[in-house]
C-alpha cells in the first residue's frame, strides 16, 4: 500500500489546517489587515493530498500521487478586492501576501492596534470525516478495479481499439477564516472514475465515455459495478461505430436524463450565478419573479445530498451548504451568490462561494444543478415527437458572453413516428442555441430525475459538481451536423 | 539546508528557485533512501493580474507558486513519481518516498529513462527579464485601456472579460546523471473580450489578445482596435443559410483546429492506439501540397519559448507536415525509443509516470494555391473568425469536429457577421481540401499562420 494513501498529510513545514494554534496565528493576520482599514479579511488554508492512477489495455501506465499546501488571502474595501495566493505558509508568507493583497486596494499595514472582536469558535465540519481517507480502498484494490473494469471492456466490446479507466482521488483539508467571525474546519473526500472506449472498424470510428463521482464516500469504489459500466459503454460503442451523421437542422429533441442535465447546467445555469450579474453577462439579471422558462420546469441546485459530486458540508467560504430553488414552475426565483456577489449584487449568499483550489478566489459557483422530475412518463415523452433527435449521451458543452450555448451530443438516435429508433443512429450533432430562447421550449418532464457527475471549469477553478435531469422535451433546437 | 534557502519567497521579487541547492538537497535526500537513479522538474511562478469594470477596478490577484515533480527508478527499474509543492526539506523527502511507494505500481513495460540529450548542450535562447510593473500601475493602465475600448463605438457597453497580467517564471530540470537546466523568463499579457448590443437586437462579443515579455512591450493600441473592431463587426448581423460552403479560416481559427487533432502528430497518441495516424503514416500525403507544417517553440515570436522540455531534451525546430506529407512525430525519450527506428526525442516532453507529449509552437507555412480566392472579392464564402468549444466539439481520435464559430459571409468581399452556425468536417478531408493559402503568417500566442481557405465544409446555421 502506498503510505500516503493512509498519512495525508505527512509533518511538513507550515501549519497544517487544523494546528492547534492556527486561530491565533490567523487572528494575528486578520487582525494585522482590520487595523490597515479592510472592509472584510478572509484566508483560506488548504492542504491536500492527491493520487490519480490510469490503467490502458491490460495495465497500470501512471500512479501519480500529488501534495499540496498554501494559502489564499482576499482584502475587501467597498467593491474591490484584492486576492494573493501563495504556498508559502510561514507566518512570513502570509504576512507577505496579506501586505500585498492590502496594497491591491490601497491599503498599508500600520502598527495600529485593531478592535477587531476575532473569530467565532470553530464550526468543525470535518470533524467526523476524520476516518474518511484511511477507510479509502487501498492501493492494490485501485489496481484490481481498474484493470477488471478494463478486461470488462474486453469481454463486452468488438472491434475494441483502445480501453482506458482512469480514477482519481482528491483529499482536501481545508480552514477558512474571516474577519466576520468565520472560522470553519473541513475535510473533503473526492473520488472519480472514468471508463473511455475507442472502436475502430476501417475508417469507421467511434469514441464513448462514462464518468462516476462521488464525495465523502469510501466505498464509492467498491461498490462501482466495473460490468455494467463496460456493458454499457460497449453497447454504446457498438452502436454508435457505423453511425451515420446527422442531417444539420432544427428539430424536436429529446434528452436523457442523468448528464443531459449539462444543457441546463451551461445554457442557464451560468447565467444565474451572480459572477454573471457582475459582468453584465445574463439576460436575467433583473428578472426575479418573472417566467424564464416553461413551467414544466423547476430547478434546484443544492450542495446537501449525501455522496453526490457536488455536496459539500460547507461551501469555500465557510457557509453551510443548503437548498436553492432557481426557477420554480417557470418563475426565476433565486441567483447562486458568493461573497463578492452579494457586495456587489445585493443578492444574499447561498453557500455557493467555491474555487478548486487556494489559489482562486471563490466565486458564486453551481454544485449538485438538476431539473426536477415531471409528470409524465419517459415513453409519453418520446411519444410526443413525431421526427426527432434523442440525445443519449451529452458530451460537454460551454456558454459565451453573449449567452449563446452549444453541446457536442455522443450518442445519439433518430425518433420517427413517436418511436426511438435504436437502430438509426446518429454521430457528429451539436447543440447550439440560447437560454433566453430555449428554456420556454423545455416543454416536457418525465419522472425520471437522476444525476451525473462531472467538472466545470469556469474563473474560480475546475470543481466538481453534478448535473441532472429527467428525459425533457426541447421543442425545437437547432443541430449542427453535416 | 534551510527551508527559505530552497522556497521562492513572496517578499521579494528576486529570489527565484535555487537549482544548486535543490540538486544538493535531492541527491543527499535520494543517497539516504537508498535511491540512486532520480530526476525532477521544478517550476516557480509569480504572476499578477488585474481586471476592470466599467471605469472600476473589478479583481487584483497575485500568485507566488512553486512545485516540484520527482521520479525515482526502483531496483527494477521501474519509475514512480511525486508532485509537491513544499519545497522544504521535509516535503522533498516526503515526495521522494512518495515516488519511491508508486514505483511499486509502476509500468515495467517500457518505462521511461533519461533523456539521451538531457545533458546535451543547450543552444540558448535570449532569456528576456522585464521589470516588473506595480499592481496599481497595471491598474491604471488597464482602466484606461478599457475607457479606449467603451469609447470606440456607443453600442459597446461593457468589456466582460479583461485582464492585464504579468508573470515571470524559472523552470528546471535536474537528474542525477548530472543534468542541471534551468531558464527562466517574464511574460505579459492583455486580453479584452467586449460586448456590444444594438437596439431590439442580440448581445454580440469578440475579443483580442495580445502577448509579449514585458507589459511595456505590449502592443496595447492594437489589441484596443482590434477587440473594437471585430466586436462592431459583429453587431450587424444575419442568420446564414445551412449548407456547404468555401470556408476561409482566419490563422487564430486554423491553428485552433490544427491544435485541437495535435494527437496526429504524437507519437504516444500512435502508440496508445488514439491518434489519426499510425507507426507507417509518415511519408503519407495527409493534407494539400500547399500546407507545411513546423513545430517551433524556439520561434523568435513565440513568446513562452522553452530551451528544453520535461525530460530535459533540448527543443528544436520540426518539420511536421512538408508540401502535405506527413514527416514527423512528436517524441519523448521512450516513444523514440519503443519506436526503434532511428526517432529521437524532440523536445515536447512533460514529466509523468506515463510521459505525455504536445505541441510546442506552429508555424504554419502555405503556397497561394488559387489567386482567384481572395478575401477582398470573395462572394459566398464563409470567413471563419474564431472557433469555440474545442473541448466537446473536436473528437481528435475519430478525426471529426463541429464548433460553433464567430464569423463573416464575405459577399463581392464586403463581410456581414453570422448570427450563430457551426462548421463540421473531418480533419484530414479539411486538410486536404485546402485550396489556398492567402496572406502572411500572422503572430499569434500559439503558432503563426496564414488565412487557409478550405472548400466543400458544412455549415448550420441556427433558427
Amino acid at each position: 500500500m502506498i503510505r500516503l494513501a493512509q498519512h495525508p498529510c505527512p509533518d511538513r513545514s507550515g501549519p497544517p489546517a487544523l494546528d492547534p494554534d492556527v486561530k491565533s496565528r490567523l487572528e494575528a493576520l486578520i487582525a494585522a489587515g482590520d487595523a490597515a482599514g479592510a472592509d472584510l479579511v478572509e484566508v483560506f488554508l488548504e492542504r491536500s493530498d492527491r493520487i490519480s492512477v490510469l490503467s490502458e489495455q491490460d495495465r497500470v501506465t501512471s500512479v501519480s500521487p500529488a501534495l499540496g499546501r498554501g494559502a489564499g488571502i482576499r482584502v475587501f474595501r467597498g467593491h474591490r478586492d484584492g486576492f494573493v495566493s501563495t504556498n508559502d505558509v510561514s507566518d512570513t508568507g502570509l504576512m507577505a501576501a496579506l501586505d500585498q493583497a492590502l496594497d491591491m486596494v490601497g491599503l498599508t499595514r500600520t502598527a495600529q492596534a485593531s478592535a477587531w472582536h476575532g473569530l467565532s469558535p470553530l464550526q468543525d465540519y470535518g470533524h467526523r470525516k476524520q476516518s474518511l481517507l484511511a477507510a479509502c480502498p487501498p492501493m492494490e484494490r485501485i489496481v484490481d478495479r481498474l484493470l477488471g473494469a478494463t478486461a470488462a471492456v474486453s469481454r463486452h466490446g468488438q472491434h475494441l481499439q483502445a480501453r482506458r479507466c482512469s480514477y482519481a482521488r482528491a483529499w482536501q483539508d481545508v480552514v477558512v477564516a474571516a474577519s466576520d467571525g468565520t472560522f470553519a474546519h473541513d475535510l473533503r473526500l473526492h473520488q472519480t472514475l472514468g471508463l473511455n472506449v475507442l472502436v475502430a472498424d476501417g475508417d469507421h470510428r467511434a469514441t464513448i465515455g462514462r464518468r462516476y463521482g462521488s464525495a465523502d464516500d469510501p466505498g464509492f469504489l467498491d461498490r462501482w459495478q466495473e460490468n455494467d459500466a463496460a456493458a454499457s459503454a460497449c453497447e454504446s460503442a457498438g452502436r454508435m461505430l457505423y453511425a451515420d451523421f446527422v442531417k444539420a437542422g432544427n428539430y424536436p429533441v429529446v434528452l436523457a436524463n442523468r448528464f443531459g442535465g449539462v444543457i441546463f447546467h451551461e445554457a442557464c445555469g451560468h447565467l444565474l450565478e451572480t459572477t454573471q450579474i457582475e459582468r453584465g453577462t445574463t439576460p436575467f439579471a433583473n428578472r426575479i419573479g418573472e417566467p424564464i422558462a416553461h413551467a414544466a420546469v423547476t430547478a434546484v441546485d443544492e450542495g446537501l445530498s449525501p455522496h453526490n459530486f457536488g455536496s459539500m458540508a460547507m461551501d469555500d467560504e465557510g457557509l453551510p451548504s443548503r437548498k436553492t430553488v432557481l426557477i420554480e414552475n417557470g418563475i426565476l426565483r433565486c441567483f447562486l451568490s458568493d461573497r463578492a456577489g452579494e457586495k456587489r449584487t445585493g443578492h444574499p449568499r447561498t453557500g455557493s462561494g467555491r474555487r478548486e483550489s487556494y489559489a482562486y478566489a471563490a466565486a458564486s459557483r453551481m454544485r449538485n444543478t438538476f431539473i426536477a422530475p415531471g409528470p409524465h412518463s419517459v415513453d409519453q415523452v418520446m411519444a410526443s415527437v413525431e421526427n426527432g433527435l434523442y440525445c443519449k449521451q451529452m458530451g460537454g458543452g460551454s456558454v459565451g458572453p453573449t449567452g449563446q450555448f452549444n453541446f457536442s451530443v455522443e450518442e445519439a438516435y433518430l425518433i420517427e413516428n413517436g418511436a426511438l429508433r435504436w437502430d438509426k443512429p446518429v454521430k457528429g450533432a451539436t447543440l447550439i442555441g440560447d437560454a433566453e430562447s430555449v428554456m420556454p421550449r423545455i416543454s416536457m418532464c418525465a419522472d425520471d430525475t437522476q444525476l451525473a457527475a462531472g467538472f466545470c471549469g469556469s474563473v474560480s477553478g475546475s470543481i466538481y459538481v453534478t448535473v441532472g435531469q429527467p428525459h425533457i422535451k426541447v421543442d425545437t433546437i437547432t443541430v449542427g451536423g453535416r | 539546508m534551510e527551508a527559505a534557502e530552497l522556497t521562492a519567497s513572496p517578499s521579494d521579487a528576486a529570489t527565484g528557485l535555487d537549482a544548486t541547492a535543490l540538486r544538493s538537497q535531492l541527491a543527499e535526500n535520494a543517497a539516504r533512501l537508498g535511491l540512486s537513479t532520480w530526476d525532477m522538474g521544478a517550476a516557480c511562478n509569480r504572476m499578477a493580474s488585474v481586471q476592470v469594470d466599467r471605469g472600476e477596478p473589478k479583481q487584483l490577484k497575485a500568485r507566488q507558486e512553486s512545485e516540484v515533480t520527482i521520479r525515482v527508478w526502483n531496483g527494477e527499474g521501474v519509475v514512480g513519481i511525486t508532485s509537491t509543492n513544499d519545497l522544504s526539506p521535509d516535503g522533498l523527502t516526503a515526495a521522494l518516498t512518495g515516488a519511491r511507494q508508486a514505483s511499486t505500481y509502476g509500468n515495467p513495460e517500457c518505462p521511461p529513462r533519461f533523456s539521451p540529450f538531457a545533458t546535451a548542450p543547450l543552444n540558448p535562447l535570449p532569456q528576456t527579464r522585464s521589470e516588473a510593473v506595480p499592481i496599481q500601475a497595471m491598474l491604471k493602465q488597464l482602466l484606461d485601456v478599457e475607457r479606449q475600448v467603451l469609447d470606440t463605438h456607443p453600442a459597446i457597453t461593457t468589456v466582460p472579460y479583461n485582464g492585464l497580467i504579468q508573470s515571470r517564471s524559472d523552470h528546471l530540470y535536474i537528474n542525477s546523471d548530472g543534468a542541471l537546466r534551468s531558464q527562466h523568463a517574464t511574460v505579459a499579457s492583455l486580453y479584452l473580450f467586449a460586448l456590444g448590443q444594438e437596439s431590439n437586437r442580440k448581445p454580440r462579443s469578440a475579443g483580442a489578445v495580445r502577448i509579449a515579455h514585458g507589459i511595456d512591450a505590449l502592443d496595447v493600441a492594437g489589441c484596443i482596435r482590434e477587440a473594437a473592431e471585430r466586436t462592431i463587426s459583429h453587431l450587424d448581423y444575419a442568420p446564414i443559410e445551412t449548407g456547404t460552403y468555401t470556408v476561409c479560416f482566419s490563422p487564430d481559427a486554423f491553428l485552433d483546429l490544427l491544435g485541437a487533432f495535435g494527437t496526429m502528430f504524437n507519437a504516444q497518441a500512435v502508440l496508445d492506439g488514439v491518434s489519426l495516424s499510425n507507426r507507417n503514416s509518415l511519408g503519407e500525403s495527409i493534407a494539400s501540397p500547399l500546407l507545411s507544417v513546423f513545430d517551433d517553440t524556439r520561434h523568435p515570436w513565440n513568446v513562452g519559448a522553452m530551451m528544453f522540455d520535461g525530460e530535459g531534451t533540448p527543443t528544436s525546430r520540426l518539420p511536421l507536415i512538408e508540401r502535405g506529407h506527413l514527416t514527423h512525430f512528436l517524441h519523448s525519450e521512450s516513444t523514440a525509443r519503443q519506436f526503434g527506428d532511428g526517432a529521437v526525442a524532440t523536445g515536447h516532453a512533460a514529466m509523468g509516470a506515463k510521459v505525455s507529449i504536445s505541441p510546442g509552437w506552429f508555424d504554419v507555412q502555405g503556397e497561394r494555391g488559387d489567386a482567384a480566392l481572395s478575401l477582398q472579392q470573395a462572394d459566398g464564402v464563409v470567413l471563419i473568425d474564431s472557433l469555440s468549444a474545442l473541448h466537446a466539439g473536436v473528437k481528435a481520435s475519430q478525426g471529426s469536429f463541429s464548433l460553433p464559430f464567430d464569423g463573416w459571409l464575405l459577399k463581392d468581399g464586403e463581410r456581414r457577421s453570422i448570427e450563430a452556425a457551426t462548421v463540421a468536417g473531418d480533419i484530414l478531408s479539411c486538410l486536404r481540401r485546402i485550396v489556398a493559402c492567402e496572406g502572411k503568417p500572422e503572430r499569434l500566442p500559439d503558432g503563426c499562420s496564414p488565412h487557409v481557405w478550405v472548400e466543400g465544409l458544412k455549415v448550420t446555421g441556427e433558427g
